[in-house]
């Protein structure tokens, strides 16, 4: 179990430290600082052990935040609450910066005492926590004292609630929520994660996505969720056609009809035993914004783009690229944000670009060539071309050619994955499925999407 | 050092050094290198194709500011940790500037980058040339430093003629000089080979009479230096050092100007100085050797002189120069009243306030301690000592304090050093607890005027230490108290005294159940210790105890029943008790099995005869400073021995007797395993009848009373269960032939080679591995601690060339190696062996190599010795090993018939001609083993000649020089009797008897 917890600045200064167990003693922080933070070489492994202790730290921006341990903990564990506790914080004081972490490290310390009892992980959900924990963070934006003046009051009714709300069976959702327009909003957010041969040819592809909610319901609604999953429409194409309308509706939009799903993970609301017999998605929804579940794909990935590389070495001085990225999608939609990254030699003295659309720049600092294109569409093309002057070196090392990055976004899920339907049903209270106002988006994003060159 | 002016502070590196250091994170400061070594790149671009003549429009040439700029934040970067493969080119061409600031960051880049990048080097080495050869001093100083930073081989190459040049040349500035002098003497020690010695070094010397002080510092360091590797040539510095020194040591504060350091002239040049005259013994002409001791005794005054500043520097320069001066006066070990003088200078500093002070002080006094003129004076100081290890806080320096009060004992202080010891051991740190045991075990026995005194003290030492007190101390108390009759009945009283405590150390336990054992008797007179209750008082520790130490009881128990009769039902109860007889440990059930048996069986004359009285020890050095030296390494423990020898008038610790194997009993070996090294049995040893009475044949891998952590039987166990057969035959008065008792004594032991223990000089010509390689060229043939002597051999007709390969073990280096082959007179005539010299130094880890050739003049019986010497630590190094160069060495083989072959083992027909000889085997009867020691031994092997198959017949020729020597052999095995019949015919009848010698070890 975590022994103590500690957040640290670049610098390696503690600006929190929180220890749960004894075998965690001050020795500890510096340790970490030591060996990690102000490590000669840069520690790529988010879990190190020294002198039996393992430290597990995810970095957030500027900010250091380590989990420190001497027991054989889960580590998926430990970076699953870590993560958490990143995505509580941002929700009470927004960005998880060192002057945030400053500013609330009162609000910090309570949620520490909230989250982790004895090293032991608690309800994190951060709905249930802002029911009890009613501090309102300082944001950074606003000026001082504004927040802090806003504390809830609560009445004694509402503080008994609490306490047989977050021991009760359903800790994510109070009741008596009412809410006079019933609204919720469905992202699909994926990324995408490609490597590529020079000549074309996928050694490695998978799509991870989630699936995040945010509901404004009334009452206790319970909610069904059903996506294109292969198993379910195959299931449902054998069996009787149930849901017709819903298939002529949604899914039959798309060319492909259903998506192999590898492995998903869902939130705690979600009922796992229903999943199991029937693959049916069926939950009460916590209120306000969560992620529903997680999953990931590697058959069948849409790949938005394609990048064709060509380098040629002239002399021992000069190199020319010449790099042709193509929109593969329809020509409809609209890609954004897409900047390509070609790495340049260490030697390089000079670079003069050539391209026929966005802004192409040589980063010295960063050893590339960034090419920023703001807008393309589908089933279009794009050139760069790019001559780089060497610097004869005594160095005989041979360049290494790392793989061409690219980053992107496009408006549609890369691993086909359509949602269905989200039905709402609340019997208590007067107001059916229709009544709901239900909002799709599909995000793709690049994850590391690279082509050798 | 020119300062740097207003213009010249390169604003851009300024800037990009602020840079970095405001970056926040590693990352961005990865950029922000990544962004400049662009830029860099970018500039140095641009000056390359211009200076290679296609300059391109807007390309301009790098002045030489920039230039440097680059090159400084290239270094920084450096620096900073990241891998920088361009700009030495740049660098290289900042060393042709006329500018000081150019030329010295070109200089520094150089100085910290190069490595043996081949075409730079050249030019580098060009530009340092023209600046050596040029007049500017400035310059010639920056490419000194330069080579001196650098001082890797190369430069050594390339410069190490030009410098002693620079050095002793009249017109060169005194700056120059000083860096030429230090530059020369980094060199020296880099590449001690490439610098040549030669008419420059007389020249050296008189350096030391230069005007300028910086310079004569820097000389008399060079001359330290070369003087340890040549004394003989730097013989005149000495009158010279103290001619400077004394006209240091006598000048005014202010007479030195610069050199005067808080007060006091000129202290480093004194204190080096001082160490030069170190490598020399005092010097002989009474006038310099006057005014030395004028200078010794002028630093030894102004030492009492109130300090003329209140800094720590003052004093600091001023001890420094005191430390110095005692340690030459001890080097010099020859001026009574200085010494003396010494000595209580330094026992003012055993009260300092500072710790270092304090530590200096302890530590030059443990050397004073060891001179023969100054001991009574430091001796004076014990009080202060003693209250040193009480009161001090640092562990190190009351480390210092006991070194000290071991190196000042003698036989008037003994008892209240080793009762002081004693009471701090109850509160020393643990890491120093076991070295004053030693240290306490090795005082009490050396300067024990009263063994009661002498066994109260171990005794003490054991209860205090217990778990400290190693396996030597003990054996030696049981050693001496065996071999002292006087103390024998006190030491029996104290033991049983001591037992009598509710919780004692094992090591007691063990002591007092070897010394009841043999002595209870003496103290059984007395109702409160009759026999029942010593033996009931040991019984009762039986069962707390170590396998180990349950075995010496048993064996305390059989020896019990031989010297009271009246407890032996008692005893054999206890020995019959299932607890003893199926104990799981084979050890301890034989024990028990053996002892009831022989209680049971034997008559008392028998067992008074088996259980005798241990004989007195043979004394050899005691094997508890030997296990000091080897803590301490060697060299580092003050030899008391040696120091005073004159004054150890204590008799009982001279040798008793000198020779062990007269003695010849199972006692001998029981002895030889209470010292370090055991003893090699690989001879037999001469066991006359007369000495049978004290042989109990078949129970000798069991010493009656001998100390139970017998390593002999543990690691062999094969032999014991073997004589286990023997032990169980009712044969045990009817004596068998003494003469395989004494062989089996011997197989007993012969699988114990036990390294020697490094320290002990190897005495004897070690030959244990000879025979192994007279069927075989290569192995080990020696090895010990600290060495492992190797061999590969080929052999072609009358020549031979054998490598040998010393393999340093230990982690330090040897020194003063060298190894020479011993041939005995007639060997010399018979045998020319020319070996080549070796290196002086073997570093640790390493191997060195040496190659032998051997030619064989006519046939010989001999071995040569290798006889290897070295220094270790600071301990000479003997060893001696038979090399196995044998005769049969030089057979070529000859291939021949049935036929041919008995015609010619009939011409060989004369008696002295053939030798015979009938054997029994050693070794398993393997066919394919004989076959193959058979080709080993160098003849070839005939197959088919034989009529019967399993015979052995081989024929070669001997090419020595002068002849050559047909041989004939033939082995015929008997397998049912395990003998062997080995016959030789040669046409000389000394080659044959020698050949069959050799041989017939081999099965």
């Amino acid at each position: 179990m975590i022994g103590g917890l500690f957040i640290y600045n670049h610098k390696g200064e503690v600006l929190i430290s929180r220890v749960y167990r004894d075998d965690i003693g001050r020795n500890a922080v510096d340790a970490f600082r030591v060996n990690v933070i102000h490590a000669r070489q840069q520690v790529r492994s988010p879990v190190t052990n020294i002198a039996r202790t393992s430290f597990f730290h995810v970095k957030r921006s500027n900010i250091w935040l380590a989990a420190v341990t001497k027991q054989n903990v889960n580590a998926a564990m430990v970076f699953e609450f870590l993560y958490k506790m990143c995505d509580v914080m941002t929700a009470y004081f927004g960005k998880i910066s060192e002057e945030n972490i400053k500013n609330n490290f009162v609000l910090i310390y309570e949620l520490l005492d909230e989250i982790l009892d004895f090293g032991y992980p608690q309800n994190s959900e951060t709905g249930a926590l802002k029911t009890f924990i009613t501090q309102q963070g300082i944001k950074s934006q606003e000026p001082y004292g504004c927040g802090t003046s806003h504390l809830q009051h609560q009445t004694k009714e509402e503080q008994s609630q609490i306490t047989s709300q977050v021991t009760g069976q359903i800790g994510w959702r109070r009741e008596g929520i009412k809410y006079r327009r019933n609204e919720l909003f469905l992202d699909v957010l994926e990324s995408v994660n490609l490597l590529m041969s020079p000549q074309g040819q996928v050694l490695s592809a998978h799509v991870s996505g989630r699936v995040v909610m945010k509901s404004y319901l009334s009452g206790m609604p319970e909610c069904k969720f059903g996506m294109n999953d292969k198993i379910v429409i195959d299931k449902q194409g054998k069996g009787a056609a149930t849901d017709d309308s819903a298939k002529s509706e949604m899914g039959g939009s798309s060319g492909k009809q259903s998506i192999a799903i590898d492995d998903c993970t869902f939130h705690q609301c979600v009922r796992l035993s229903k999943f199991d017999s029937e693959r049916s998605i069926s939950f009460i929804p916590p209120d306000g914004e969560y992620e529903l579940m997680r999953y990931r794909t590697t058959k069948d990935i849409i790949l938005p783009f394609r990048v064709i590389p060509l380098v040629r070495e002239v002399g021992r001085t000069k190199l020319e690229v010449k790099v042709v990225i193509k929109s593969n999608f329809k020509p409809s939609l609209l890609a954004q944000k897409i900047e390509v990254r070609i790495p340049t030699p260490l030697n390089t003295s000079g670079v003069q670009v050539i391209c026929m659309k966005g802004k192409a720049k040589y980063k010295a600092s960063e050893n590339a060539i960034v090419w920023k294109i703001k807008r393309m569409a589908g089933m279009k093309e794009s050139q760069i071309s790019a001559e780089i002057e060497l610097l004869p070196t005594n160095d005989k090392k041979k360049w290494a050619r790392p793989p061409i990055s690219m980053n992107f976004e496009v408006p549609f899920a890369p691993s086909g994955l359509k949602v269905r339907y989200l039905k709402v049903f609340e019997p208590k209270l007067n107001y059916s499925d229709h009544d709901v106002i239900k909002w799709v988006r599909y995000i793709g994003r690049s994850g590391i999407y690279e082509t050798r060159c | 050092m020119p300062a740097v002016s207003k213009g010249d502070g390169m604003r851009g590196l300024a800037v990009f050094i602020s840079d970095i250091r405001n970056c926040k994170s590693k990352e961005a400061e990865i950029k922000r290198i990544n962004k400049e070594l662009a830029n860099i790149r970018s500039k140095f671009k641009g000056m390359l194709s211009s200076s290679q003549g296609t300059s391109l429009v807007g390309d301009k040439a790098l002045d030489g500011y920039s230039k440097k700029k680059y090159v400084c934040k290239l270094l920084f970067i450096f620096l900073l940790g990241h891998d920088i493969d361009f700009g030495h080119m740049e660098a290289v061409n900042l060393l042709s500037s006329n500018k000081y600031t150019e030329k010295q960051i070109g200089y520094l880049f150089i100085s910290v980058l190069v490595n043996s990048n081949s075409d730079l080097i050249r030019l580098i080495n060009n530009a340092i040339k023209n600046d050596l050869s040029s007049r500017n001093p400035t310059f010639m100083n920056l490419a000194l430093h330069c080579i001196a930073n650098v001082g890797s081989r190369e430069m050594a190459e390339a410069f190490a003629a030009d410098i002693p040049r620079i050095l002793v040349a009249g017109d060169t500035m005194d700056s120059v000089k000083q860096s030429a002098a230090l530059c020369l003497l980094r060199l020296n020690r880099t590449s001690p080979d490439l610098v040549p010695m030669g008419e420059w070094t007389s020249r050296v010397v008189h350096l030391l009479n230069d005007q300028h002080l910086g310079v004569v510092t820097a000389a008399t360091s060079l001359i330290t230096t070369l003087a340890q590797k040549n004394p003989e040539e730097f013989k005149t510095s000495v009158s010279l050092a103290v001619a400077r020194l004394s006209r240091i040591v006598t000048s005014a504060s202010t007479d030195l100007q610069d050199y005067t350091y808080y007060f006091v002239p000129a202290p480093w040049l004194s204190v080096k100085l001082l160490r030069l005259l170190q490598c020399y013994p005092p010097p002989e002409d009474a006038a310099i050797r006057g005014r030395l001791s004028e200078c010794l005794e002028t630093i030894l005054n102004k030492a009492q002189e109130p300090p003329k500043s209140k800094k720590v520097q003052h004093s600091n320069a001023k001890n420094a120069v005191l430390f110095e001066a005692i340690s030459l006066i001890i080097h010099h070990d020859s001026e009574p009243t200085l010494l003396v003088r010494a000595c209580n200078q330094l026992g003012q500093f055993l009260q300092h306030r500072e710790t270092n002070l304090r530590y200096l002080a302890l530590e030059s006094m443990c050397t004073l301690a060891s001179s023969e003129f100054s001991h009574e004076a430091v001796k004076t100081h014990i009080e202060t000592v003693i209250n040193a290890l009480k009161t001090e806080r640092d562990v190190s320096v009351r480390q210092r304090a006991v070194d000290l009060l071991y190196a000042m004992c003698d036989r008037s202080n003994v008892q209240q050093i080793v009762a002081e010891m004693l009471n701090y051991l109850e509160t020393a740190d643990y890491s120093i607890r076991e070295e004053i045991v030693l240290k306490v075990a090795i005082l009490a026995e050396k300067y024990a005027v009263d063994y009661t005194w002498y066994v109260d003290t171990i005794l003490n030492l054991i209860r205090i230490a217990g778990d400290y007190v190693s396996e030597e101390v003990w054996y030696r108390v049981i050693q001496i108290v065996i071999n002292r009759d006087d103390v024998q009945g006190y030491a029996a009283k104290t033991v049983f005294e001591a037992l009598q405590a509710p919780a004692c150390h094992e090591n007691l336990v063990k002591v007092g159940g070897y010394i009841l054992g043999e002595f209870g008797n003496l103290i059984a007179g007395d109702p409160r210790s009759s026999p029942l209750v010593q033996f009931n008082l040991l019984h009762s520790k039986f069962h707390l105890c170590s396998v180990p130490s349950r075995a010496l009881l048993l064996s305390t128990y059989i020896k019990f029943i031989n010297l009271f009769p009246e407890v032996k039902g008692t005893i054999q109860e206890v020995l019959r008790s299932d607890s003893q007889l199926r104990n799981a440990d084979v050890e301890l059930q034989q024990r028990a099995v053996e002892y009831l048996r022989l209680s049971c069986i034997a008559s008392t004359d028998i067992l008074a005869t088996v259980l005798e009285e241990m004989p007195p020890f043979p004394e050899r050095e005691s094997s508890i400073l030997a296990k000091l030296k080897r803590k301490k390494g060697p060299g580092m423990v003050p030899d008391i021995e040696e120091g005073r020898k004159d004054k150890n008038v204590n008799g009982g610790m001279e040798p008793i007797s000198t020779n062990a194997t007269t003695k010849t009993s199972s006692f001998v070996s029981t002895g030889d395993l209470l010292t370090p090294e055991p003893p090699r049995f690989n001879r037999p040893r001469p066991v006359s009848s007369s000495s049978f009475s004290f042989l109990p044949a078949p129970l000798m891998p069991l010493p009656p009373s001998g100390p139970p952590p017998d390593p002999t039987l543990q690691s062999t166990p094969s032999p014991s269960t073997d004589l286990l057969g023997l032990g169980g035959s009712p044969a045990l008065s009817s004596a068998p032939p003494s003469s395989s008792a004494g062989g089996l004594l011997v197989d007993v032991f012969t699988e114990n080679h036990a390294p020697a223990a490094p320290g002990v000089p190897m005495g004897p010509v070690a030959d244990d591995n000879f025979s192994r390689f007279v069927c075989k060229n290569n192995g080990v043939l020696f090895e010990n601690q600290l060495v492992q002597i190797g061999l590969k051999s080929e052999f072609r007709q009358n020549l031979g060339r054998m490598y040998i390969f010393y393999g340093n073990k230990t982690s330090t280096q040897f020194l003063n190696f060298s190894s020479s082959v011993i041939c005995q007179d007639s060997l010399k005539t018979q045998l020319n062996i020319h070996i080549k010299p070796a290196d002086p130094t073997v570093d640790g880890g390493a191997q060195l190599q040496q190659i032998l050739n051997i030619e064989c003049v006519s046939d010989f019986v001999e071995a040569p010795v290798l006889s290897t010497q070295f220094r270790y630590g600071g301990t000479l190094q003997n060893i001696a090993v038979k090399l196995p160069v044998t005769l049969n060495k030089f057979f070529q083989p000859t291939e021949m018939t049935s036929q041919d072959f008995f015609q010619r083992w009939k011409q060989l027909s004369a008696p002295q001609q053939e030798v015979q000889k009938i054997f029994k085997a050693k070794h398993s009867m393997d066919t394919e083993v004989t076959k193959a020691k058979i080709i080993g031994f160098g003849v070839a092997l005939l197959d088919r000649v034989d009529p019967n198959p399993s015979n052995f017949v081989g024929a070669g020729v001997i090419h020595t020089k002068t002849t050559q020597v047909g041989c004939l052999l033939r082995l015929e095995p008997n397998t049912q009797a395990q003998m062997y019949r080995l016959t030789l015919r040669t046409s000389r009848d000394t080659v044959s008897q020698r050949l069959c010698e050799l041989l017939s070890d081999q099965f």
